[in-house]
């Protein structure tokens, strides 16, 4: 309560007192709150700046939705006024920088955005950095609003770069011009993508070599103040040139830039080079210039002392992984692990699993390191990674003989770790016949082997243990008689654990009880899994949080050029990949449907993974109405089922058009390998050529996809296009095609014309083949207005006071394709009491008249 | 920037700004934890480091840590300078500044942070302008004779 008094007097210092304890020991007691509210709403009208200051400070330290909620709208206006002091101006952007922050919702963008956008121009320096970082923070949300500043601040961060040491005089750092304020610019930048208007570019480019060549120069300073303070413009810089990742040298400088960093004397350096080396080897120009450091960076792994340090290099050595690296980073990988920190043991076993199975072109590879994980540090391995081995033995046969052969002889180590009994259960219960031949694997061995862990293992293993023993009674009948003793023992039997339990009485029922068939069924090998997105990288992806290292073969993927005409999928992205059956254990992004011969090996896993792109799903119910309704307008929703909504978007210029289609997933759970495909018969892609990209295979539940296509009328034509989507949803396939309302009187161009105009056109179209008539019942009630606007929708001009009886329609127009351009009139006749119409249209092509006429009479 | 801490070598809180709302609770455990894993650090090591889901920039300065805690997006080596800034600022204003300045005139301390840093973010660059703020303020309160309850004084060191 004294604070609040305080907060009203008079005098400065009472009042710099009473913020501090408000600031300090603000608490909800809402009594208190507004009466503060209300001294501080006082201050901020007192029109004095240090008490204007005092109050934005208070209110920018404490931040409540409260004082959001009371001083959102006032403080906007301050800070453009243009009679507010410069100190006072700064404290009032940070401070609608704090309550948006808090409560983004309750500051509106207003016509105050602009002027602060000016205030980028203002002389003094420390307005420019305030509304820099408010800028900075609005642009994230609205970047519309904000797009004058990109150019603002690229001439400003220029005048920075360029300036001599003395021009800024105070706000030059150890020598290095005004660094925060070219941090915090370069920040902005960073939330757009790379300027379009090309002297801004040019400038921004220049800007950026201006600032790399600086860091060649000798300093001018010893101090370490001066280096920093160079190096973080130069990293914010560095951070700029990767966010755009348009200049190829540009990158290639920075690259060379960050290994020189690689081995400076400082940690610091060393630790942010590496850092900012795991995004730069995410960018396709410069991965392989990354690559070239990986001696450097092995050797930090081993040498350093510093623990983050390490961890950076692991993390640059898992980006920088490809094809070419991979058995060399995983080996190093691996030799770390055995010495690595406990806290960060977990994500390294992720990254090498990860690792192993994406590029692994030998599968005994594959499964000689998961082993090896498991031996080195078999408490960091969680789940995911055992059930994925699991999944690939299984999946893949040339490997299992291999796997069983492996894990029997890890086995036969005195001391071994739980998770491999478990992957060594599981694998002798599937294929320990492949080995069954060799006398020294035996399937007593075998068994004895499994059973002498039997009693070191928890219950979830010794479950999995029983479930080997009865698929051991399936394939070996010679160990059946043993095996039934150690189900029969009274410590299965009477197990304190209900699951053993249960297991034991049920298996020893089924052994004895069940015929050698019937054992073969139930016990038969398990089926290949169908694909999933990798577990592990999931569990990864949640450990790190959403700024993950993104891998390079989803990036070129999400880069690969543009598909040109024609309706199969893009196989630019399969080049990339050689190995099709890695990339069908589809991690990350699923790939798309291949095209053509599917590949050779493992026949069973074609089967599985390939979803055949042949079987095009008949056209879905309703796709006519749908398709007609579409005729005469260009938005709308065009097909809609419990999965999935197709909504559509388009406009028409002369031959071209533009369609954007989008895909809504009104589920909850993901599409995955989602391919919309456009097909079109052979005629009809010579009339008419379309151009889209592909769109991402995976879409998310709730989550829309737009995909845009471009069409080019080339000659009239008459068919439509079908588009097919096919997806998967949870386990289930689904396939589904509509018909594409991309119809020739899309190209329709309204011509208005008088009557006597439109009568000599019509006697010139008399001969028969221009002119198609029909007379069809009307299929919707007769509404004159409603006829209009469909005629108007169709695309021609409906022309008034033409046609002598009132009651028609007459319309003109004129059907743009690249080749022609055909003039079309057409008349509708209604006939009230008979419910029909009668249909004319005269065109100069008979092909056209015709499409022009079904399409038309469809409507009424 | 999330907060600023500095602490002594012995782990004893010398000042804390919060520029995020959290629970007293909350703060209390975060400062523990922070403060525990930076004392272990070696000497030779790098100032950043990952903890929980921020970046981690310390520097220690004689006997005091100044640490804060920055986001994942933000600067690092810009950080280190706004500290070494900050302390410049410390130092100018004090003559020779040491921890006992700190302790017995913490507010001041705490009015030159806040006239540097606003909500977080860096408000002014110009170590002239925020001394010339400061000597403003100090003008201002010794020509004000002002008798301010020592009690309330005694409620903010305490906490």
């Amino acid at each position: 309560m004294e604070a609040v008094n305080l907060l009203s007097s008079n005098r400065y210092t009472e009042k710099q007192i009473g913020y501090l304890f408000i600031s300090v020991l603000v608490n909800s007691n809402s009594e208190l709150i507004r009466l503060i509210n209300n001294a501080i709403k006082n201050d901020l009208a007192s029109r004095n700046p240090t008490f204007m200051g005092l109050a934005l400070h208070c209110i920018a330290n404490v931040g409540s939705r409260e004082m959001a909620e009371a001083f959102a709208g006032e403080i906007p206006k301050i800070l453009v006024a243009g009679d507010t002091m410069d100190s006072v101006k700064q404290s009032a952007a940070l401070c609608l920088l704090r309550l948006y922050r808090t409560s983004p919702d309750l500051v509106p963008m207003g016509d105050w955005t602009s002027r602060v956008v000016h205030l980028l121009n203002d002389q003094h320096l420390g307005v420019v950095t305030a509304a820099t970082s408010l800028i900075t923070t609005l642009a994230q949300k609205n970047p519309e609003e904000f797009k004058t500043s990109v150019s603002l601040a690229v001439s400003r961060l220029s005048r920075i770069v360029t300036s001599a040491s003395t021009d800024l005089q105070d706000y030059t750092y150890y020598f290095v011009p005004a660094p925060w304020l070219s941090v915090k610019l370069l920040r902005l930048l960073q939330c757009y993508p790379p300027p379009e208007d090309p002297a801004v570019r040019g400038r921004l480019t220049e800007c950026l070599e201006t600032i790399l060549n600086k860091a060649q120069e000798p300093p001018k300073s010893k101090k370490v103040q001066h280096s920093n303070a160079k190096n973080a413009v130069l990293f914010e810089a560095i951070s700029l040139i990767i966010h755009h990742d348009s200049e190829p040298n540009l990158l290639v400088r920075a690259c060379n830039q960050l290994g020189q960093f690689l081995q400076h004397r400082e940690t610091n350096l060393r630790y942010l080079a590496l850092e900012s080396m795991c995004t730069l080897a995410s960018s396709e120009f410069s991965h392989e210039a990354v690559k070239t450091h990986i001696e450097t960076v092995i050797n930090a792994l081993k040498t350093e002392r510093d623990v983050s340090v390490r961890q950076r290099a692991v993390d640059l050595l898992y980006a920088m992984c490809d094809r070419s690296n991979a058995q060399q980073i995983v080996a190093e990988m691996l030799s770390y692990l055995e010495t690595a920190d406990y806290s960060i043991r977990e994500e390294i076993v992720l990254k090498v699993a990860i690792l192993a199975e994406k590029y692994a072109v030998d599968y005994t590879w594959y499964v000689d390191t998961i082993l090896n994980l498991i031996r080195i540090a078999g408490d960091y391995v969680s789940e995911e990674v055992w059930y994925r081995v699991i999944q690939i033995v299984i999946n893949r046969d040339d490997v299992q003989g291999y796997a069983a052969k492996t894990v029997f002889e890890a086995l036969q180590a005195p001391a071994c770790h739980e998770n491999l009994v478990k992957v060594g259960g599981y694998i002798l219960g599937e294929f320990g016949n492949l080995i069954a031949g060799d006398p020294r694997s035996s399937p007593l061995i075998q068994f004895n082997l499994l059973h002498s862990k039997f009693h070191l293992c928890s219950v979830p293993t010794r479950a999995l243990l029983l479930s080997t023993y009865i698929k051991f009674v399936n394939l070996f009948p010679e160990v059946k008689t043993t095996i039934q003793d150690v189900l029969r023992s009274d410590s299965q039997l009477k197990n304190a654990d209900v699951e053993l339990q249960q297991r034991a009485v049920e298996y020893l029922r089924l052994s004895t009880v069940a015929s050698t068939d019937i054992l073969a069924t139930v016990l038969e090998e398990m089926p290949p899994f169908p694909e999933r997105e990798s577990s592990i990288l999931a569990k990864l992806k949640k450990k790190k949080g959403p700024n993950t290292v993104t891998d390079l073969e989803d990036a070129k993927r999400e880069r690969s050029a543009d598909v040109n005409g024609g309706p199969e999928p893009a196989p630019a992205s399969a080049a990339s990949t050689p190995s099709p059956s890695a990339d069908l254990l589809g991690l990350g992004a699923a790939p798309p449907a291949p095209v053509g011969p599917p590949p050779s090996s493992g026949g069973l896993l074609v089967d599985v993974f390939s979803d055949s792109p042949s079987a095009v799903a008949p056209l879905a119910p309703g796709s006519e109405d749908n398709f007609a309704r579409f005729v005469c307008k260009n938005n709308g929703v065009l097909f809609e089922n419990q999965l999935l909504q197709i909504g559509l978007k388009s406009e028409f210029r002369q031959n071209l058009g533009r369609m954007f289609i989008f895909y809504g997933n009104k589920t909850s759970t993901q599409f995955l390998n989602f391919t919309p495909t456009l097909i079109c018969s052979d005629d009809l892609q010579t009339n008419l050529s379309l151009q889209t990209k592909p769109v991402d295979p995976t879409v998310d539940g709730g989550a829309q996809v737009q995909q845009v296509v471009n069409i080019e009328c080339v000659s009239d034509f008459t068919e439509a296009p079908v588009l097919n989507i096919q997806f998967r949803y949870g386990g289930t396939f689904q396939n589904v095609s509509v018909k594409l309302p991309i119809t020739l009187n899309k190209f329709f161009q309204p011509t208005e014309m008088a009557s006597q105009d439109f009568f000599q056109r019509w006697k010139q179209l008399s001969s028969p083949q221009q002119e198609v008539q029909n007379i069809f019942k009307a299929k919707h009630p007769m509404d004159t207005e409603i006829t209009k606007a469909k005629i108007i929708g169709f695309g021609s001009a409906l022309l008034e006071d033409v046609d002598p009886n009132p009651a028609n329609f007459v319309g003109a127009g004129i059907i743009h394709t690249k080749t022609t351009q055909i003039g079309c009139l057409l008349r509708l006749e209604p006939n009230l009491q008979a419910q029909m119409y009668r249909l004319t249209l005269r065109t100069s092509k008979e092909t056209v008249s015709q499409r022009l006429c079904e399409l038309l009479s469809e409507q009424f | 920037m999330q907060f600023m801490l500095l602490f002594s070598r012995q782990g004893k809180l010398r000042l804390q700004k919060w520029y995020i709302s959290l629970s007293d609770k909350e703060k209390k455990k975060i400062t523990r934890e922070l403060v525990q894993t930076i004392l272990a650090r070696k000497p030779k090591m790098c100032n950043f480091l990952e903890w929980r889901d921020l970046k981690i920039v310390y520097k220690r300065y004689a006997s005091l840590y100044f640490c804060c805690a920055i986001e994942d997006q933000e600067n690092e080596l810009i950080t280190l300078e706004i500290i070494h800034r900050y302390v410049e600022l410390l130092d100018k204003y004090f003559g020779s500044v040491c921890e006992l300045d700190i302790i017995f005139n913490f507010e001041k301390a705490y009015f030159i942070l806040d006239e540097f840093l606003l909500g977080g973010e860096v408000q002014e660059t110009s170590k002239k302008n925020v001394l010339k703020a400061i000597e403003q303020a100090d003008l201002l309160q010794e020509v004000i004779n002002s008798n301010i309850p020592r009690t309330l004084l005694q409620v903010i060191l305490v906490y």
